[in-house]
């Protein structure tokens, strides 16, 4: 389904050259998709086999996983991609992580790397030649045995046959892989996939359930020490000394060493190592100005909104075309730092040997550490070793641009001098910077007769999450980092909004800040489908009408919106004491609409049921898109309904997850998951259904309280 | 030194006797399916059974556990049998994995004394087990469906 028209040009320009300021590294993070659309499908060399998919003799088929598995369920879905063209006994299935090497940087862009909700649909050529490659040698190894034309051969479930012969692929696996590869492949037509489109079973589940997955932190190595680390109290704080003299008598602790901008603490196991970075003493200079206070900083936030920064996006005359409406709205919309606190806590394991180095971690961003640990041991990224482990949830955090957690690793391993794991706690985690940038958004707009808006004026105030990283040249575009400002200046909303202007005050705070679940859209979806709700009940018109009517040139955001509406059952009343809200937003070429149920109980807001409508284009795996937007909506909700950090003196407030709450389990809402097919180019699948859940409840409650709330996390008094 | 029996096999380790439990399973035993998510009994990563209640390991210091019987995810069952352990991976419900040991060792001391428990006391009993990747509904479901009852309440 596309849309009509020529809307795609027309947005881009509205976009003002953002394709261009997208090029390169980061391509795969933030390119919108009808950037990704125009580009077009080079002819290219096929990606070598042998080092994508192994066959054993006992037929075992081992896919060789280029990205990081950490709950998106990659493992299965590239295997998938694998098997469909192979023609394998899926039973025969196992997955691994790849190194750290050339070969496995994506079809995206520049660097080996898992985010941007970019692998399923950044691989689906790759994996798929390479299962059509393997395929095609194998047949020519079977043929070469029995001496006939390979094309005379077929094979069913890794069973080739001649006539009555057959030949396992076990057993021409190894004279196949010395073979050739193919110039070109023809890859199966969609009629005739067996797995790609099927609710297929996680590959990992077995080894999740038993124990036996190995995460970061479980890696185990000869002589290896656990080291915890002492960093600054405070946002800007620096060391003036410290003391190890009181942590070295703590039995199990061998060596206090300096350790970036702190102290660690090397142990034999990770109970003594934290013990005796408790027992350290440090002495703290204060941040420079006291620090950073979070009620401060989005005041000075708020007053910045006051007046236009540098602009993004420009159409007619928006500031004019303000002071002449008649019917004005102004609304400012809030939301504050936030960890990502993944189930895992951070961890990296070093082993320093000569100029070389090995590195366990759960990372998403393999190529990047490779450099950062280079650059420190002062050799070269070959000699950098690096073996992915399952990652305990990513969430962006694991995807440093400044590789934190490894390169103050590879840091400590080098001046403790023995194989180190270094392990933060979850205060460390919380405390620990990196975070969603807190952000406000103002937002000015007219609206005609009928209540639609005709000029609109959106100012958005936050921190950059790329300046002043290796990653500015590429996501910052005369001064516009696009991730402050993904997914307003393409807003299908606004495409018909003849006077427009979306401009970005960048702040700079000592808070480090980094991509969250879903980046810009987090803070971008929350203002615009607040201000459409806003402007619906303005015009005494039905939310979902009112929408409808602005996205009727929009046929896939529509038809989201109407089966998520249908669904949820938007033309009944909700049940007595409940309300219903909606949002839809795109982001990383997905389309999802929620709707979300919601009651005042016991003085909170309960959210009852989430109906979610996905278009992405084409699903792989049902089953792992169905669970991702589940995920999804709960990561969402979390932050909607609980999540902030709080800044005093530089220092944060919350510790663990008695202040920086998770949803749980009791509070868990009846997610369902409608998936649409649209044929449309694939999206994402791993972020896209965050975005919309923290407005749709706020909807919610609005239509049950007729209170408005503005700023996340929402709360009625 | 402090003996413990761990999955069934005598263990004694030179430990302070304040070390949690979880540590001493993870780093001295070598154990690492047990996990560690937040040190204070808040996200119940690190729940094993201390003979047969569900206790968070990492609030338990290993003097609690001296001469009683530890039982760990590795020792939840042989290859992953369990029947919770069937209807996770039947219902797909890892996604990260991290938290799941825990989810399962507290669903599993739920069924041991409730077995077709009602939805509100798997809510009850799963409680303090995070999951930021979000599984609830089909962790839920799974362990309906190794009660023996319908996915759906």
């Amino acid at each position: 389904m596309n849309r009509p028209r020529d809307t795609q040009i027309s947005r881009r320009g509205f976009m003002r050259g953002a394709g261009a300021s997208l090029a390169g590294l980061v391509l795969s993070f933030y390119v919108p998709e009808q950037i990704a659309r125009a580009a077009p499908v080079q002819p290219k060399a096929l990606p070598p086999p042998n080092a994508f998919v192994r066959i054993a003799p006992d037929d075992t088929v081992t896919v060789v996983i280029a990205h990081s598995e950490m709950g998106q369920g990659i493992w299965t879905t590239l295997a998938m991609l694998i098997a469909e063209e192979l023609e394998c006994d899926w039973a025969k299935v196992r997955s691994e992580h790849a190194p750290a090497a050339a070969v496995y940087i994506g079809p995206a862009g520049g660097i080996q790397m898992t985010g941007g909700s970019s692998t399923t649909r950044g691989e689906f050529e790759r994996y798929r030649q390479v299962g059509a490659a393997a395929k095609d040698m194998l047949l020519r190894a079977a043929a070469a045995r029995w001496k006939v034309p390979a094309n005379k051969l077929v094979v069913e479930k890794g069973v080739i046959l001649n006539g009555k012969q057959k030949l396992r692929y076990g057993e021409v696996a190894e004279a196949a892989m010395k073979l050739p590869p193919p110039a070109s492949v023809k890859l199966k037509e969609p009629q005739a996939w067996k797995l790609i489109g099927k609710p297929m079973r996680r590959l990992d589940s077995l080894d999740k359930i038993t124990g036996k997955a190995t995460f970061g932190i479980d890696v185990t190595l000869p002589d290896l020490r656990t080291a915890v680390i002492l960093r600054p109290p405070a946002f800007g704080a620096k060391l003036v000394r410290f003391d190890g003299a009181a942590a070295l008598k703590v039995p199990g602790v061998e060596k206090v060493v300096p350790a970036g901008d702190g102290v660690a603490v090397v142990a034999k196991h990770f109970w003594a190592a934290k013990l005796g970075r408790d027992a350290l003493v440090a002495e703290w200079q204060k941040p420079e100005g006291g620090g950073v206070n979070s009620d401060v900083l989005l005041a000075e936030y708020r007053k910045k909104a006051q007046e236009p920064g540098t602009t993004v996006a420009s159409v007619g005359d928006a500031a004019a075309a303000l002071s002449s409406a008649t019917t004005r709205f102004s609304s400012e919309y809030e939301l504050p730092y936030l960890a990502h606190a993944p189930m895992e806590p951070l961890n990296c394991t070093v082993k320093i040997d000569g100029d070389r180095c090995e590195i366990w971690t759960g990372t998403q961003f393999q190529t990047v550490d490779q450099k950062a640990a280079a650059t420190i041991l002062g050799t070269t990224i070959d000699k950098v070793q690096i073996h992915t482990t399952f990652l305990g949830g990513g969430f962006g955090r694991r995807a440093n641009p400044r590789s934190d957690f490894v390169a103050e690793a590879v840091t400590v391993a080098k001046a403790a001098g023995v194989p180190v794991k270094v392990v933060w706690t979850r205060e460390d985690d919380i405390r620990g910077g990196y975070y969603r940038p807190a952000y406000v958004h103002r937002m000015q707009v007219a609206t005609d007769a009928k209540g639609n808006p005709s000029a609109w004026d959106h100012v958005v105030v936050g921190q950059s999450i790329l300046k002043g990283t290796p990653f500015e040249g590429f996501g910052v575009k005369d001064g516009i980092d696009n991730t402050s400002v993904e997914g307003l200046a393409e807003s299908p909303y606004l495409e018909r909004v003849s006077a427009k202007r979306v401009s970005l005050h960048t702040m700079k705070t000592p808070v480090t800040v980094l991509w969250w679940r879903s980046v810009g859209n987090t803070h971008t979806a929350f203002a615009i489908e607040g201000m459409i709700d806003e402007l619906a009940h303005a015009a005494k018109r039905d939310p979902l009408e009112y929408r409808l009517a602005l996205l009727d040139h929009s046929p896939r955001f529509a038809a989201a919106l109407k089966l998520a509406a249908e669904k949820a059952g938007w033309e009944k009343p909700a049940p007595e004491g409940r309300a219903r809200g909606l949002a839809v937003h795109e982001s990383f070429g997905s389309i999802v609409a929620e709707v979300a149920e919601v009651s005042i109980t016991e003085g909170r807001i309960k959210v009852h049921e989430v109906t979610c409508a996905v278009d992405c284009g084409s699903a792989v795996n049902p089953l792992g898109v169905e669970a991702q937007i589940q995920g999804s909506v709960v990561y969402g909700l979390t932050a909607a309904l609980y999540g902030k950090l709080t800044l005093k003196d530089g220092q944060v407030q919350e510790s663990n997850f008695h202040d920086y709450p998770p949803l749980r389990m009791f509070e868990m809402p009846k997610v369902s998951v409608h998936i649409i097919q649209s044929g449309a180019p694939m999206g994402g699948i791993g972020e896209p259904a965050t975005a919309p859940i923290a407005p749709a409840v706020a909807n919610a409650v609005f239509a049950l309280t007729q209170k408005r709330l503005r700023s996340l996390p929402l709360r009625l008094a | 030194m402090i003996a413990l029996r761990v999955n069934g096999t005598e263990h004694t380790v030179d430990a302070d006797p304040d070390m949690p439990l979880l540590w001493v399973v993870r780093d001295l035993i070598g154990l690492t399916g047990t996990k560690y998510g937040c040190g204070e009994a808040l996200c119940g990563a690190c729940v094993v059974h201390l003979d047969g209640e569900a206790v968070r390991a990492c609030v338990t210091p290993i003097s609690k556990a001296a001469g009683r019987s530890v039982t760990t995810i590795e020792g939840l069952s042989k290859d992953g049998n369990h029947p919770l352990q069937k209807a996770w991976v039947e219902l797909g419900v890892p996604q990260c994995g991290y938290c799941q040991s825990g989810q399962i060792m507290s669903a599993a001391a739920l069924l041991a004394k409730k077995p077709k428990p009602t939805n509100a006391e798997i809510d009850t009993s799963l409680a303090g087990n995070i999951c930021r990747c979000g599984t609830y509904t089909r962790i839920r479901a799974a362990v309906r469906v190794a009660a023996g009852l319908p996915k759906e309440e």
